[in-house]
Formats: C-alpha cells, structure tokens, sequence
C-alpha cells in the first residue's frame, strides 16, 4: 500500500513538472546545446556557420575584453545604484507609509511598467538632448552641456528602468519585518541607526540581495539603454553580441561570447551568493 | 533656302549636338538639357497618358490585408503608404535599418517576413548567390520601365542578364555640417576625421555601418573606399578607434540628433542631406573632395515573402511616376528614372544636394560587393564599436 501512494505521489509530482521541464529543455537546453555547437564553429564565406572543430573563436575572446569589462563594472555599478534609491523608498513604503495608501504607492511604483521600456527610453532621450535639460542650463548661462550619450545618461537610465526590480523584493523583506524586534531594541538602550543596522537591515538582507541578484543578471545582458543612451558608444556585451549577429554575421563567435557570457554570469552568481550567506549568516535567501 | 521643319523646330541639329555635349560635360543640368531641346515637354506629355496601373483595380482580398517592407530610416513618404493602403486594402508595416549587413542577416536567419525590401547596388549579387531574392516578374510591374532608368544606377540590379532588383533612386554619401556651430570649412573626409576631434569634439557621428564609416576613413588616409587589404584597414582601424572618444555616437539614423543639435556634424546620405537642409538651412551638405560613396539603392523581393502578391503591387504602385514623384520630394532623393525627372519641380531638380554637378561625383566610388562578405572589414567594425 504504502509503496503505491508513493508511486503516485511521485507520478503526479512528474505530472507537475513537466511542462517546465519540457518548456526548459525546449526553449532553454536545447538552444544552449546549438550555441555550444556553434561556439566551435566556423563563419561561413557570406557570413553565418559552417560546421568546423576549431577553438579560434575562444582565443578571438580578448578582442571584447573591453566590452566583458564594462559589462562587469555596469552592471554591479549599476545594481548598487539602484540600491541606493530604492531602499530608502522601500523603507518608507513598508514601515512609514501610511497602510490606508499602501496599496496605491506600491502600484505606483509599479505604473512605468505599463509603458514599454523603449518608449520610456526614448522619452529620457529628449530630456537628456540639447532641447531637454541643457536647453535648460543654457537659459541661465551654462552653454553646450552634453548629457546624452555618456556613462553618466546610461547609469541614470539603468537606474530608472530597473528601480522597480529593486524596490519590490525589499519591500516585501522589510513589510514582513516584526515590528516587536524593534521595540525590543529600542527597549534595551538601541538607537535608531544602531537598530537599523543591527536589526533591520539585517533582516532586509535577503530582500536586498535578491533585488541586486535580479537586477545585475539582468544587466549582464542589457542591450537597449547602453544603444539609446549611450549613442552606440558606451559598450555592454550585449551590444556585442548584437553586433556580432546582425552586423559581421560571425555567428560562431556571437555563441562563443553567449557561452563565455553565461558561464561568467554563474561564477558571478554563486560567488555572490556565498557573500550573502556569509554576510547574513543564515542559508534563507531566497535565490538559486 | 531653310526648310520649313527646321524653322519650326525648338532646336537646330547643331544646338542640339552642342546641348547634349553640354549636358555629358556636366556643365548644364538635366533639366536644361530637356527644357532648351523640348524633349523634356514630348516625354511629359507621353507620361501623362493614362498608366496601367490606374486602371488596374485589384479584387477584394486578392492582396490579403497586410504587407511588411524593410527599408531605411526617413526614407519614404508616410503618405505613400497610406494611399497605397487606400487603394488596396493592404496594410504597410514599415521596418527600419541602418545597414545592409543587418538586412542580410535577418535574411540568412530566416523568418523576416518582409515582402519587399530596399538593398543597397553592391549587396544585389551576394543575395542573388545565396539564393535569398527572386528574379522579378515584370510583367507584375507594368509601371516600371526600364528603357527610362539610368544605366548607370540600375546595372546592379540585373544579374546574368535577369532581373532581380528595380532601382528606388540613386545618392550619395557625404558630410553633413552645422555651420552655425562648426567655422572651419569641411571639404573632404581628411576634414571631416580632424574636425572631429577638435572643433567638433563629441558633436560628430559616423553611421553604425561598415561600408559607410570604414569606407570614409580609407578615403581620408588616401586610399580606396572599398579597400580590402588588411594593412590599409589596419590604418582605418587605427584613425578610429583615435577617433572614437571624441564621438557623439556611432548611429545611422543622426537626423534627430542633428535636428536637436545635439549633433554638429554627421556622415549623411543624400536625401537626409535634402530632408535637413530644407528644414534647417545651416545645415550644409558636401561632398568629399577627396573621394567618398556614389550609390543606388533597389526594390527587391525575398524568396521568403509571405505575401508576394501585395509585394508586387506595392512595388509596381511605387514604380508609378506619379507616386514616385511624391516619394521623392518627401526624401530628397534623386531619382533614376527619366519619367519620375521630369515630374518633379524646379526647385528640387536645381538643387545641388539631390542633383550635384557631376565633377563633383567624380571622385565618389560604388561600394562593391565584397565589402559585404569580408570578414575582415565586418570584425574590424565590431572591433571599433566593442573597443
């Protein structure tokens, strides 16, 4: 008997899983066994692959360094900016907003995402040109100020788009926070800043790794703001990998930069996550 | 005793041999030409007469609902379009690019959907070989003509004595210039890479585009735009990547940046040439000195196209002189076709952006095609742009 409620709870387990299995070996496995495949190949005479065993590509790898460079130092820079900003706004949200307006200001910060992140991008185009804010500067004397396409318009851009990414999950860390844990610190001689360093942030910490975890792997492969801010100069590897498909055509290339580009993204990750569990002592983040 | 035919002639024999000498010299325009020997007039009227197409009424749901093209950025009049929808039914989604490479390779890659597109003279071969374009039916195309188009501009459209692309119009590649903010005077591409790292340090743009921005820095360092040999493009490379800090941006569609001022001076096509002058007359159009890019852009049908049927209409509906006329007065540029010429007014056939005395094309080169497949002009681009 017992092995038959096994059997079955074991066959709906299955039942569960498959379609995301199905859907990851489809759309995830399989596509990354073609890249690999690709990666020691060749690029056709017109652009393209044609099958060869070669590990050029990898050696050509040193030609984007700069791009792996800049992607690295964006991406976490970026990550960490965007940290700053949200967390005060998260803090407010969960502990000082008042619960009768909760709702509306936490779906405010959700609003922009109705709006496609091309428009919006597109929008801090104009503020940033010469008819936006140094049309502005001008008018009190400050002439011929660049802000578009610079690291600094791409930096204000990550930090715009992806700010709601990063707000959410320290929102629900710090909503689920019992407020008891501060009034016993405030009650044992604790001041503000010593409880919130020693008791909420803390607490907050896997809301606060998740959201750079999020946000940084969502960088890593970032196209659209370093192309629209950036003028096509300040380079993310993803730019690269664009580059690579839609310009030279150099297909093996592009899969061996992809392949680099993943195995990058986990090392980055696990090291991280080692950090974070060291950090807040505890195995209770919510990631990987 | 003169004959009285001759008396009532617009043009004597011996002034008309003159003219035409005139013309070939490059020292009179086209349309003088046409206007002093009254062919001009006798080719209007003909053109005037009543165009198949007119007539052509397309059954409901012939053409299905939707068509796609893939062209460049600014390049058509939005009207054309909707009076093409108008007249069929067909709904027009218009896709833009900023090189040839992109459009090959969303060709090779498969699933464009696109049921016509715009390639570039040099690119027609390449796709020809790769089995990616049709040979065209032109008996589909009742209002294209190709006894009235420009040899010179439409040769590269027939491979093997078949035709696989009908020119869209002809152009150039030289410098855009914003003379209220640059005082040097720009006159070749020598000038256009000094100026920009000195008076227009972070205003300048080069297209995101290997033919175009490789192309123009050979030329500035005296070599061929098509070069190829490695030693030559290791010096473009090297002028470049020098450059490339003091950038504004690495894009093909600068009409924006430059309307916005944010831009001073950019690598520019003809008709953007035309489009910005017009609006913004300090901005300049000029023309290397010392060589640059003549080109002539083509209508052509992917093997892939979903909807050939509509593809065909569009593009014959395109090829009508009277529609055509429209498109380029909207872009600015010039055109191939003899028919379309003596439509248009004066005022765009006189102007020396959209039609420049011919000594000035001179030094100018077509690109050739293999600029498009070689690897080593496509890596040197990724190099400059991921450096």
């Amino acid at each position: 008997m017992r092995v038959a409620t096994n059997t079955k709870r074991n066959l709906i387990t299955a039942a569960l899983i498959a379609p995301a299995a199905a859907w990851l070996t489809v759309f995830l496995v399989l596509p990354f066994i073609a890249m690999l495949v690709f990666a020691f190949g060749e690029r056709a005479p017109e652009g393209g692959y044609q099958p060869a065993f070669t590990f050029v590509q990898f050696a050509n790898l040193p030609t984007r360094a700069a791009a792996f460079w800049n992607t690295l130092m964006l991406a976490p820079a970026g990550a960490l900016l965007c940290l700053i900003v949200a967390y005060p706004v998260a803090y407010y949200l969960a502990v000082k907003a008042n619960p009768r307006y909760r709702l509306l200001l936490v779906s405010l910060v959700v609003v922009p995402f109705w709006t496609s992140l091309l428009v919006r991008t597109y929008a801090w185009m104009y503020i940033l040109g010469s008819r936006g804010i140094p049309n502005l500067l001008s008018m009190i004397g400050i002439e011929d100020v660049r802000m578009l396409n610079t690291p600094g318009a791409v930096l204000l851009g990550i930090v715009y788009g992806y700010l709601p990414l990063m707000i959410m999950p320290i929102y629900v860390s710090l909503e689920k926070l019992d407020r008891r844990l501060l009034e016993a610190s405030a009650d044992l001689g604790g001041k503000p800043v010593s409880t919130f360093l020693g008791v909420t942030l803390p607490l907050s910490l896997p809301g606060v790794m998740t959201g750079v975890a999020l946000v940084t792997i969502l960088l890593l492969g970032e196209y659209l703001i370093p192309q629209l801010l950036g003028g096509g100069k300040v380079f993310f590897i993803g730019n690269a990998l664009v580059d690579l498909f839609l310009q030279s055509r150099n297909w093996p290339f592009g899969s061996a930069i992809a392949v680099t580009l993943v195995a990058v993204v986990v090392v980055v990750l696990m090291v991280a996550m080692r950090i974070a569990w060291k950090v807040a002592g505890t195995r209770q983040v919510d990631l990987v | 005793m003169t004959k009285w035919y001759r008396e009532n002639a617009p043009i004597t024999a011996d002034k008309l041999a003159d003219e035409l000498m005139r013309l070939k010299r490059g020292s009179v325009s086209r349309r003088h030409f046409l206007g002093v020997t009254g062919l001009g007039l006798a080719t209007a009227v003909l053109a005037r007469q009543p165009s198949l197409f007119n007539s052509a009424a397309y059954a409901a749901g012939e053409l299905g609902t939707q068509m796609s093209i893939a062209t460049w950025p600014n390049y058509h009049d939005p009207a054309t379009f909707e009076s093409f929808t108008a007249a069929t039914g067909v709904a027009v989604e218009v896709n833009v690019f900023g090189s040839n490479e992109e459009m090959l390779a969303k060709l090779q890659a498969g699933g464009t959907g696109w049921d016509l597109f715009v390639p570039t003279n040099y690119t027609i071969s390449t796709y020809v070989k790769l089995g990616l374009i049709d040979e065209l039916d032109l008996s589909k195309l009742p209002n294209y003509d190709a006894s009235t188009e420009n040899a010179r501009f439409t040769n590269e459209g027939i491979v093997d004595g078949k035709t696989y692309a009908v020119p869209k119009n002809w152009g150039t590649t030289g410098i855009a210039v914003n003379a209220d903010k640059i005082k040097a005077p720009v006159t070749s591409w020598k000038d256009f890479f000094e100026i920009a790292m000195t008076e227009a340090d972070g205003r300048a743009m080069v297209h995101d585009y290997q033919l175009t921005t490789i192309g123009n820095a050979l030329v500035s360092l005296g070599f061929s735009f098509n070069s190829i040999k490695p030693e030559e493009l290791a010096k473009a490379e090297e002028l470049l990547i020098k450059v490339k800090p003091h950038l504004y941006a690495i894009n093909s569609d600068y009409q924006p940046s430059m309307r916005a001022t944010d831009a001073w001076m950019t690598m520019c096509w003809t008709n953007d040439g035309a489009q910005l002058n017009r609006d913004m007359p300090e901005i300049k159009f000029v023309l290397g000195k010392d060589g640059g890019e003549i080109w002539s852009d083509f209508y052509a049908i992917p093997k892939s196209a979903a909807n050939k049927p509509a593809g065909y209409a569009l593009l014959d509906y395109l090829m009508t002189p009277a529609n055509a006329v429209k498109e380029h007065i909207a872009n600015g540029a010039p055109t191939t076709d003899s028919r379309v010429m003596k439509l248009l007014p004066t005022d765009v056939t006189s102007n020396k952006i959209v039609y420049p005395d011919e000594a000035n094309l001179t030094p100018l080169e077509f690109g050739a095609a293999v600029t498009l497949t070689d690897p080593g002009r496509a890596e040197l681009m990724a190099r400059f742009k991921s450096a």
